[in-house]
């Protein structure tokens, strides 16, 4: 038998079992350590400095980086450390965007947190920075780099899991940011909206692009009824917005608490989820009988889809041509409801609750707006309708639960599974097991809930052979995969791809908790929710049928894809103007070098550039003179040394500088 | 097959056939001041005089020449280039100009007369020497690393083999096991040249232990500190040397492939190390059977884009991998798992260059020079407020006196005089080294001696400064460098040095008070402990040593409202001209906290530690008299 391993904390045991290091130990010891930097899913970046521990015989180290070893000692808060970690927190501080109240994040904000429980409380460093330009043009996310304390999780994240890269650090020494290629805005470049840079970022930095405001708007318009749809995932994290556990139960105060905040109908997103899976189960099984292209990728995750048409534009005819369940509701709520309501088109406005930023993004592409009408008027994300909520003062926790309006607000259980990664396999298979009159029971568990791991796989035996599913979450993972089966190196029939962490309910809309733990809460929260449900396959939802009786005839008809359906198109990385990478300066201009290397700095360098500089200004010499300051000219001896135009000056006094400046000035201006 | 012997001896054997030998300096200092022209002209003059001359050495080449032409790598005395050397009589001519050649040929060369004009003038005997072996700069050091560099030709792998080069590595190749590499390069003392003194032997052991196939050698060419040039001078003098360290380093880990990283801003280093890699390629050297063991070993050359911190080892493998050059924490460490995840070594280029001279002789022969902890020389590159500048090297365990009054010739004072009395500090190890100061003239050099006084070797920068230098001043130049130069991965060194600058600016600018210098001492140590790098660590150097050394200058500033040297243009005493006063008194009236004293019709004073400097007098003088 192995024996136990201990590691002494601030002098008391600690049973180390295979904790990776310092600061994970002491997590379980129920010590936090403060960090920003250290992520449990992302590698060791050590750049914050925050997680300094004493361990004896060593000094201090930082517990992110530092393994555990057996008798290993360890102390968390020394004075000295305390100290240390007082003046990062300051120096952080100092050039940080302190309006603390006017910030999206301030409720959960971890600078805010820490510099708070050290007691930060005298800030004797000075901001030395100018304002940075705040990037509003994505249509799902803000970046504002004056909140940013550069820990780097958004670029890990970006690039570890999500394989994409479209952010990293630019710059050197106090101009390091943190930016999209070339500078651009992050609405043109490779980003695919799925935001897990601002659910990973501890500050505001990175914020979800906030639009309640247009939907108070719309619900203060007498003119205009609003209508929400709710997505699956939502409804078992917003309770968290409140302190409350994930459950299901309070799907139904939810519901309430939207009618109290002024939706004029509230449905579900799992109605056009159901939808999603006869169709989908339909495509697939067309494409499989009849020789069509496989495997099938899903196209529900518009992160997802943004990414395939960036990155893998031959796989475009493998993806589902179906539309998203969120763009499926739009469609039918613009065709249906203003007779339904009684209300004009132009005046309905649908506003979906998303457990996702991307979906912002996908309510705003062209395909969705037939004839320059949204189908899907605002997207707010699960966080942005908590905070409705709190503003209207409306107390959630003691809510009494009331249902979703029908008939787009009855769904089955497969429909509210498609907020787990693997949901919307294991409901196609639930649909198609009735199809292929396959021996099997309603609730499958096809591939039982994992958020470890970003692959997985499973069999089904058919009349029509063997279907193989594949489901992957994070889009390196679907990176991979989709290379292999570009390939030929792997097969599958059906594969279901979903940007963010476990899928939906890892979504960046979510409230902020990015942990495995609390994920696999949700994800248990939404398994329960079907269980509990009376109906569990997508056939069985009486509203379906009624659908297809009324409107769209059977799956995959001429009208089912007029409505339901789109195509993909293969998409450049980076959009906008070229790139400028020269100056575009004016070539007549005498060029004037100073060199400020050590031994001309030494010899009065400095002076001279600065008074080369004035007099230039003064003079309204600019046209003639382009000033530069150079480093090394290897004439150290000889310094001071400038160079103007072809001519280079030794031992260069502030005489030498006006007289030569005067000459080709004269010389210019005759 | 390969014999380095049969190379030497047919190279010794043509060299023999030519009278006189002319050697320019072909490094990158004399090359700006003109040398390839002097290079030029002396090949026309020579031919004008009909003599034989040879610019390109073929070995099997038997018949007699009069001249060979050739040019060096770096001679370390660039402020005196255009260097010309002229073999066997080894008269060093300074400041050749192109005009020059003519009179160089037919006197000197023809003749066998020396050109006074054109020697080496001393100034502290008035004498000209005739060559490097009777001037000081040269005759006080002890070249170990730059010994081959400007005497052989280093675009020439025959003649590196014919001075025994690559006979260390064929030993290493074919006598040693990599254990006994590893143990008698740790033996010998030697330690990395390129900052941290860390011992290579011991580092090499790190790697040679990790059980993985695939290993790799690393050269670190990333020279960034501000002035200091010894890897460049290397790499451009004698690049076959760091290729045969490389070769060594290489069988003592187990490693088949190398990099070497060099700055972008070296085309003439990049360039030459190029040439040498293909020349050891050719003659079977390098490639897929190192001298017939059936090893393998390949070097690439990498080019930096010059960032101070890819001198920092991991963040240079960093940048050889193609990603954002920033360094990792450490543990794991590049022995264990470096470049591509696989364990590396990693050494300067001044360390690898030293590799073969420790491997000729015995462990106890390379420690009896220097120091017993820090065995061997080091090269500084000195500059500043000095007679001499250049590249020198000495033994460890010199002494900064005499470095600076006899190899570098003496201080040269504000008026550009020698005088060694305005000595005021010297900074070393680069911007984020610290600073030495007249009390520490008689401290040996070394690793451990410097750590002591919070100094440290560093690469090897040496700055001499003058009693007219401001010590607040130099303290925000070399923070405002290691500022702009941090990677701006670890938020002490990104933001804290951002911090000690703005203060060190107030200091100069009259706003500091007490309170900052505690602030910047406190910012200082901080950033010392967390930062996440060595360069971080070092970072706040510059501002920690003048303020542990010249304390009262800073409190000057703060207190008194005072900058001894002037310099701080806001912090300069206002004076009263003696000449113009007319004893007045009107200032003395005036003056809000009465700093002015004076008799009337005396030419009255200001005291500089109770001036408030707020003008009052300035206004109220009639007679311009007061500034």
């Amino acid at each position: 038998m192995k024996s136990e391993k201990y590691v002494y904390i601030n002098n008391r045991p600690v049973l180390w079992e295979d904790e990776p290091n310092i600061l994970a130990l002491a997590r379980k010891a129920h010590i936090t350590i403060p960090t920003f930097c250290y992520h449990s899913e992302l590698s060791v970046y050590g750049a914050c400095r925050m997680c300094l521990v004493e361990v004896e015989g060593r000094g201090l180290v930082t517990s992110c980086s530092t393994a555990p070893f057996e008798g290993m000692r360890v102390k968390t808060h020394t004075n000295q450390i305390l100290k240390l970690r007082k003046i990062i927190i300051e120096m952080l501080l100092a050039n940080h965007d302190r309006e603390c109240t006017q910030c999206d994040r301030s409720a959960d904000c971890k600078l805010r947190e820490i510099s708070y429980q050290l007691g930060v409380n005298d800030l004797r460093l000075r901001k030395t920075r100018e304002p940075r330009e705040i990037d509003t043009g994505s249509p799902s996310l803000v970046r504002d780099p004056n909140k940013c304390v550069l820990c780097g999780d958004c670029v890990r994240f970006c690039d570890e899991v999500q394989g994409i890269g479209a952010i990293d650090f630019v710059n050197r020494g106090e101009d390091v940011v943190v930016s999209p290629a070339y500078g651009k805005s992050l609405a043109n470049v490779d980003c695919v909206h799925c935001g897990q840079c601002a659910a990973v970022c501890p500050t505001g930095a990175i914020t979800i692009k906030n639009q309640t405001r247009d939907v108070w708007a719309d619900i203060e318009n007498p003119d205009k009824i609003v209508v929400a749809q709710i997505a699956p995932a939502v409804r078992v994290a917003l309770a968290e917005m409140f302190n409350l556990a994930p459950n299901q139960q309070n799907t139904g105060k939810m519901v309430t608490a939207m009618r109290m905040v002024g939706f004029d109908k509230v449905f579900d997103t799992a109605f056009t989820a159901d939808l999603t899976v006869i169709e989908e189960a339909n495509e697939f099984l067309n494409r499989k009988l009849n020789g069509g292209k496989l495997p099938i990728f899903t196209s529900c995750c518009p992160a997802w889809v943004k990414f395939a048409e960036q990155s893998h534009p031959r796989l475009l005819n493998n993806l589902s041509t179906c539309r998203s369940p969120q763009q499926m509701f739009g469609s039918l709520a613009k065709v249906q409801l203003p007779e339904m309501l009684g209300v004009e088109k132009e005046k309905l406005s649908v506003v979906s609750i998303m457990p996702c930023t991307a979906k912002k993004f996908e309510a705003g592409r062209p395909e969705f707006a037939p004839g320059g009408v949204r189908d899907v008027d605002h997207v707010l994300t699960t966080q942005e309708l908590g905070r409705m909520i709190k503003e209207a003062g409306i107390n959630f926790a003691d809510l009494e639960p009331s249902s979703f309006d029908l008939a787009m607000g009855f769904a089955t259980g497969a429909g509210v599974i498609f907020g787990n990664s693997g949901g919307v396999s294991e409901a196609v298979v639930r649909y198609a097991a009735d199809k292929l009159n396959l021996d099997l029971p309603e609730v499958i568990d096809l591939m039982p809930t994992y958020l470890d791991q970003g692959f997985k796989s499973a069999e089904v035996d058919t009349p029509v052979g063997k279907i193989r599913f594949a489901v992957v979450h994070g889009l390196k993972s679907a990176h991979e995969l989709a290379e292999k089966i570009e390939r030929g190196e792997e097969y599958y029939d059906v594969i279901e791809v979903m940007a963010c962490p476990g899928g939906c309910i890892g979504g960046a809309g979510q409230p902020i908790a990015s942990s495995i733990q609390h994920r696999a809460k949700r994800a248990e929260s939404i398994n329960h929710t079907d269980k509990m449900m009376n109906l569990h396959r997508s056939q069985d939802n009486p509203f379906m049928k009624e659908l297809y009786e009324r409107l769209l005839e059977e799956p995959n008809s001429e009208k089912a894809h007029e409505l339901l359906h789109t195509h993909y198109h293969s998409r450049k990385r980076i959009t906008d103007e070229e790139i400028q990478f020269f100056d575009q300066s004016d070539e007549s201009r005498c060029k004037v070098k100073v060199c400020v290397g050590t031994s001309c700095f030494l010899r009065g360098a400095q002076e001279i550039l600065g008074h080369t500089l004035k007099t230039v200004q003064d003079n309204g010499w600019n046209r003639y003179f382009e000033v530069a300051a150079t480093f090394c000219t290897e004439n150290c001896d000889k310094g001071p040394t400038i160079v103007i135009g072809d001519q280079v000056v030794h031992k260069a006094t502030l005489a030498d500088v006006d007289r030569i400046l005067t000459e080709e000035a004269k010389r210019r201006e005759a | 097959m390969l014999s380095l012997e049969q190379i030497k001896k047919e190279y010794l054997e043509a060299a023999s056939h030519f009278k006189k030998r002319i050697v320019v300096c072909a490094g990158t200092g004399c090359i700006a001041n003109g040398s390839m022209k002097v290079f030029k002209s002396l090949k026309n003059a020579a031919a004008m005089h009909s003599l034989d001359v040879c610019v390109e050495f073929k070995p099997c080449d038997s018949k007699d020449h009069d001249i060979l032409l050739s040019g060096s790598g770096c001679q370390g005395f660039c402020q005196v280039g255009p260097l010309v050397t002229i073999e066997p009589d080894g008269i060093l001519y300074t400041h050749v100009k192109p005009e020059d050649a003519e009179e160089i040929i037919e006197k000197t060369v023809i003749n066998g007369d020396m050109i006074e004009r054109l020697l080496y003038l001393d100034q502290n005997t008035g004498k000209h020497c005739h060559g490097a072996d009777d001037i000081p700069f040269y005759t006080l050091q002890q070249r170990t690393a730059l010994k081959e560099c400007g005497h052989v030709d280093p675009e020439n792998i025959r003649e590196y083999i014919s001075h025994d080069g690559y006979f260390a590595a064929r030993d290493a190749y074919l006598n040693y096991t990599a254990e006994e590499i590893c143990k008698r390069v740790e033996d010998a003392g030697l330690r990395g040249r390129g900052g941290g003194g860390f011992p290579t032997g011991r580092k090499w052991h790190f790697a040679r232990i990790e059980k993985e196939p695939k290993k790799y050698v690393v050269c670190n060419g990333d020279e960034g500190d501000p002035g200091a040039f010894m890897d460049r001078s290397i790499l451009e003098g004698n690049p076959h040397s760091v290729i045969e360290g490389m070769m060594i380093a290489a069988k003592a880990i187990g490693a088949d492939e190398g990099y070497v990283y060099v700055r972008m801003e070296y085309p003439l280093a990049c360039s030459r190390i190029r040439k040498a890699i293909r020349d050891a390629e050719e003659l079977g050297i390098l490639g897929n059977d190192v001298f017939g063991t059936g090893q393998a070993f390949d070097i690439h050359v990498v080019e930096g884009a010059g960032a101070f911190v890819c001198g920092e080892e991991t963040a240079l493998l960093a940048s050889i991998e193609g990603k954002r050059g920033m360094p990792t924490p450490k543990p794991p460490f590049p022995a264990q798992q470096g470049l591509f995840g696989k364990p590396t070594v990693i050494n300067n280029v001044e360390t690898l260059a030293l590799v073969p001279v420790v491997m000729k002789q015995t462990p106890e022969e390379y420690r009896k020079i220097g120091s017993p902890k820090s065995p061997g020389t080091k090269t500084f590159a000195l500059t500043g407020h000095v007679v001499n500048t250049g590249l020198i090297e000495v033994p460890f365990g010199t002494t900064l006196r005499q470095i600076v009054f006899e190899i570098g010739g003496g201080v040269l004072d504000k008026d550009g005089k020698i005088n060694n009395d305005a000595f005021k500090a010297v900074q070393i190890g680069g911007p984020s080294g610290g600073c030495l100061t007249k009390e520490h003239l008689d401290l040996p050099l070394h690793y451990d001696s410097l750590a002591e006084v919070g100094a440290m070797v560093g690469s090897g920068g040496l700055v001499v400064m003058n009693d007219s230098t401001c010590m607040v001043k130099i303290a925000s130049y070399f923070m405002g460098f290691t500022q702009m130069e941090s990677c701006g991965k670890c938020v002490p060194c990104r933001e804290g040095t951002r911090q000690m600058k703005e203060i060190l600016d107030d200091i100069s600018e009259g706003k500091g008070t007490e309170e900052s210098l505690e602030l910047l001492e406190e910012l200082g140590k901080a950033i010392k402990i967390t930062s996440l790098c060595g360069l971080g660590k070092s970072a706040p150097n510059p501002g920690l040593s003048t303020l542990r050394f010249f304390r009262d200058e800073y409190l000057a500033h703060v207190k008194a409202g005072y900058c001894p040297t002037g310099q701080c243009k806001a912090l300069t005493a206002i004076t009263i001209d003696p000449e113009a006063c007319r004893g007045c008194t009107l200032c003395k009236r005036v003056c809000p906290v009465g700093a002015i004293s004076g008799e009337v019709k005396q030419p009255h004073k200001i005291d500089p530690m109770v001036c408030i400097k707020c003008g009052a007098c300035i206004n109220a003088c009639k007679f311009k008299a007061i500034s």
